[in-house]
């Protein structure tokens, strides 16, 4: 029987070989090159435009079925659930007091009335039905369906052509994307680490800061390949210039590839173990990044000190920081840390939007690990985002840190369509601090017995 | 977020919810879907900690006496069911159920319940009296370290003095009432959705 398969196996090992060189040459030139250089064939826009296409009709399909069946859908709405009154704690008070008085009351009510509970109740419940910060740290939900598993909620209205074109869906995500991907991703990291650790060997100067560039970019470019991101770059006369400090709301750590693959930065970071750390090392043989060990991290001043040295060598490239120190979920920025805007320098405010209806881009990290996150990332149809690039602002007089951070914060806010939040993104691990409340006690004690008791204290949450 | 909420939420529960507390049923899909968000441990129901997750919440004076609420004597955990009936509390009173038959029972968003849901964040040993004492725990809660203990108790005094008929020294849910009668409670005790 042997002899029999003999010629069947020779057949198979050439057919293998024969698909593997049309896979890579292929893969070369599609996709390789065009990273190189810089350019695009425009593949990848043309495929966005197909895929909105469909999603617009899946989502017809579910709204039909499910008028069919008279049922009602689910419908998310990400700008809340319930009106909220943007009322002051003083402001209302005084109305319930005034409502429930026969006394004509005038101007100062200074005393407590069982009614005031009525406040703090109400606005109590409110939180628990909708509150602003807790949404902030898990994915948005979407308005129409984008065909994948992860973002539907309303299964029972998917019909039949629906359900094939979802299974189409998945084995063209995972069966022919996700591979690509992976491959890709790997290329790219591996070019990345090779390339960077031979441009370490030349000695320092123009050439190798050159090189050093171009093999950051090209690293970086097929890497955005490797996700299928899609990515309008505006306001490209802004870009972060040496010397400077380039900030950016954060959603996921794919934001860095998204910056890096067009300008190159300097890194901020703490050094890892495992593959990320051997990554880290070789990239700042290359050019200088600032790694940080595990211990500096915790040090403040040090952490200011290498800062402030490296923006001050105007060789070397801007450096990209995320204020905000974890991953938000891309409807709102969250509060800005001040470290970055203590260093007196030009700081470049970058805004990144991506666009939900392709990929759930925010890395929700205390449910997914990072390979868990990029495989689901590699497994989404595409990665389509906006960057826009901002004038850069300085400190003014008289501003200090905090004021100036949350300028910053505000225009970031503004040109990417996010709201803006005075909570700490901290929040999504941490306890809320106990100030907060504090300040809400000594708003309300005023009301009981008169501004003259009281220091007028920083009230840092303004809690309309 | 609650990405499987209107599956997971039968029809019937939906059905039976909505006639015991008057949510529609798009508001309670939608709140299934916040409750589901906030349920970290998955299990179908809420601990104190749970709620105390939610920033505003935490830092409202009153926060711990809220989430007491929702939790019946005794329980550390409070289902679906058991959040719906305490958020019904907070219902706009239409003007379709104003005039409705006293024979069923009175609807959770009535006036009189409102103001009993009230009264329960005073009394903090449920025994339908507010007691000078209670008095004076909940508005240190209100006032936190800015108002001396005399000043307080001279306020605690003051309002049981208003208040009380029956000269027991704390204040029923009757005298509760009547103190309050002239307030727009309807209005201020109830929260409107946007669709």
């Amino acid at each position: 029987m042997g002899w029999f398969l003999l010629p069947f196996d020779n057949l198979l090992c050439m057919l293998l070989g024969i698909s593997f060189t049309v896979w890579f040459t292929l893969l070369l030139v599609f996709i390789i090159v065009p990273a190189i250089f810089g350019v695009s064939f425009g593949i990848r826009r043309l495929y966005m435009k197909t895929l909105l296409k469909v999603f617009g009709w899946a989502t017809l399909r579910i709204e039909r079925g499910a008028k069919e069946k008279n049922h009602l859908i689910y419908k998310p709405y990400s700008n809340g659930i319930i009106a909220k009154e943007p009322m002051s704690l003083e402001e209302e008070i005084k109305e319930i007091r005034r409502s429930g008085s026969s006394r004509d009351l005038g101007a100062a009510s200074q005393e407590f009335e069982m009614s005031d509970i009525f406040y703090f109740c109400r606005r109590g419940v409110e939180s628990i039905m909708d509150d602003e910060v807790t949404k902030r740290f898990s994915a948005e939900e979407l308005e129409s369906w984008n065909l994948l598993t992860r973002s539907n909620y309303n299964f029972q209205h998917i019909s039949l052509r629906l359900t094939v074109l979802w299974g189409l869906g998945v084995l063209v995500r995972y069966g022919f994307l996700l591979p690509l991907r992976v491959t890709l991703a790997f290329t790219g990291v591996g070019l990345l680490v090779v390339l960077t650790s031979i441009v370490g060997l030349l000695p320092s100067g123009r050439t190798k800061n050159f090189l050093s560039e171009k093999v950051h970019l090209m690293c970086y470019r097929i890497c955005v390949r490797a996700l299928t991101a899609i990515i309008t770059y505006h306001n490209s006369e802004n870009k972060p210039k040496n010397g400077g400090i380039c900030v950016a709301n954060h959603t996921s750590p794919i934001d860095v590839i998204i910056l890096a693959s067009d300008g190159c930065y300097a890194m901020v970071g703490q050094i890892h173990g495992g593959l990320m750390g051997v990554i880290q090392r070789a990239m700042v043989k290359a050019c200088p990044h600032i790694w940080f060990e595990r211990s500096e991290v915790k040090d403040r001043h040090l952490v200011a000190k290498r800062l402030s040295d490296h923006v001050e060598d105007k060789t070397k490239l801007p450096i990209l920081i995320f204020p905000e120190g974890t991953c938000i979920n891309n409807t709102s920025v969250m509060m800005f840390k001040k470290g970055s805007f203590e260093i007196g320098t030009t700081v470049y405010p970058v805004a990144i939007k991506y666009d939900p209806r392709f990929a759930e881009a925010f890395w929700n990290s205390s449910k997914y690990g990072m390979v868990n996150y990029l495989l689901r990332m590699m497994s989404s149809w595409a990665v389509v985002c906006s960057v826009w690039y901002l004038p850069p602002m300085r400190r003014e007089e008289g501003e200090d840190a905090v004021q100036f951070a949350n300028r910053v914060k505000a225009a970031i806010a503004r040109q990417g369509g996010l709201v803006d939040l005075l909570w700490d993104g901290g929040l999504k691990r941490a306890k809320v601090k106990d100030t907060f409340k504090e300040e809400q006690q000594k708003l309300y004690s005023k009301m009981l017995v008169g501004r003259e008791n009281y220091k007028p204290g920083a009230c840092i949450i303004a809690h309309k | 977020m609650g990405s499987r909420a209107s599956t997971l939420l039968r029809e019937e529960e939906i059905e039976e919810i909505k006639k015991e507390t008057g949510f529609s049923h798009s508001q309670i899909t939608r709140l299934y879907s916040r409750f589901t968000s906030l349920d970290k441990g998955e299990n179908g129901t809420l601990s104190r900690e749970d709620f105390q997750r939610i920033p505003e919440l935490a830092i409202n004076p009153l926060g711990d006496r809220i989430i007491n609420a929702f939790f019946p004597e005794g329980e550390d955990q409070v289902n679906f069911r058991g959040f719906m009936r305490t958020l019904a509390h907070f219902r706009p009173i239409e003007d379709n159920e104003k005039n409705k038959d006293p024979s069923g029972t009175e609807p959770l968003n009535s006036r009189t319940n409102k103001l009993l849901f009230a009264f329960r964040l005073y009394d903090l040993d449920r025994d339908d009296k507010i007691s000078r004492d209670e008095l004076l725990q909940v508005l240190r809660m209100m006032v936190g370290v800015n108002i001396s203990d005399e000043q307080l108790g001279s306020i605690a005094d003051r309002t049981i003095q208003e208040a009380d008929q029956n000269g027991d020294n704390s204040i029923s849910f009757n005298e509760f009432i009547k103190v309050l009668e002239k307030v727009d409670v309807e209005q201020k005790m109830s929260i409107r959705f946007l669709h």
